[in-house]
């Protein structure tokens, strides 16, 4: 394991694109968001038409929200096969939206949606990684809520500096 | 030496946040010299592997009670008290 403060290579970087970024998503509900950055995801050609479903299907038997404090986060995610390129898409909400908690615990009102396009497992771990170090940092997650636009938001998170605590 | 114990890392979908538990159960196998291994895979595939595994590792909601002691991993990914679940996982599979 890395300890001791590495920098590490911003491998979240190469899953990252302008044009899968979105500030102030109007929604009322998972489903509003799922729709919203699937059609942006398949417009963009990573993902198939199934993606949505895909989501929505996992979403009900498998939530993922997440508990963080202030900002809290959802990682939407589904099976590979709904998948044709990896990459994340990023959406702050405009108004917080609720989900259910990954571990069944209840559930959270999100702020910021990161939905994960993967394609296959291990290949994908530092990009994974990378992204629980991220949901974890509650500075970034403040600056990103109020990012005021999809190169402001791209910015901050592509300069964020990854190290292992 | 006894028998290597076998540790299921399960997720809805077996490659998102499994992958970040996975590598995480396995840097504690190593750190421990514990005799045992890591199986990543979705929760609707814990039942096939449940008669060899000694224990179930998950961040999501398990789909039923299972033969085997789960433990919650749901703290790996927001870094909350994770040495609580460090402890529990050594624990589980010490010899």
């Amino acid at each position: 394991m890395q300890k001791g403060g590495n920098a590490m290579v911003t491998v979240i970087n190469e899953y990252l694109h302008k044009e899968l970024i979105t500030v102030n998503l109007e929604a009322e509900s998972p489903e509003d968001i799922f729709y919203a950055m699937a059609e942006m995801l398949k417009n963009n050609g990573y993902v198939k038409d199934s993606f949505y479903n895909g989501l929505v299907e996992r979403e009900s038997k498998f939530p993922t929200g997440l508990l963080l404090g202030k900002y809290n986060v959802a990682i939407p995610h589904t099976d590979a096969i709904h998948v044709l390129k990896p990459t994340i898409a990023i959406a702050t909400l405009k108004h917080p939206v609720k989900f259910n908690c990954m571990d069944g615990s209840g559930d959270v009102n999100v702020e910021i949606v990161f939905l994960l396009a993967l394609n296959e497992p291990h290949s994908q771990i530092v990009m994974l990684q990378q992204l629980m170090l991220l949901i974890q940092d509650e500075d970034i997650l403040r600056n990103m809520h109020f990012a005021k636009d999809s190169g402001e938001l791209y910015d901050i998170v592509s300069k964020f500096k990854f190290e292992y605590k | 030496m006894g028998k290597q114990k076998v540790v299921l890392v399960a997720c809805g979908t077996g490659i998102a946040t499994s992958t970040v538990v996975a590598k995480k159960v396995d840097d504690l196998i190593e750190e421990n010299n514990l005799n045992a291994r890591v199986i990543q895979c979705k929760m609707s595939e814990v039942s096939g592997y449940e008669d060899e595994a000694d224990l179930l590792v998950t961040t999501t909601i398990p789909s039923r009670n299972y033969k085997i002691p789960i433990i919650k991993a749901i703290n790996y990914l927001t870094n909350v008290n994770t040495g609580k679940i460090d402890k529990e996982i050594i624990e589980a599979l010490k010899g």
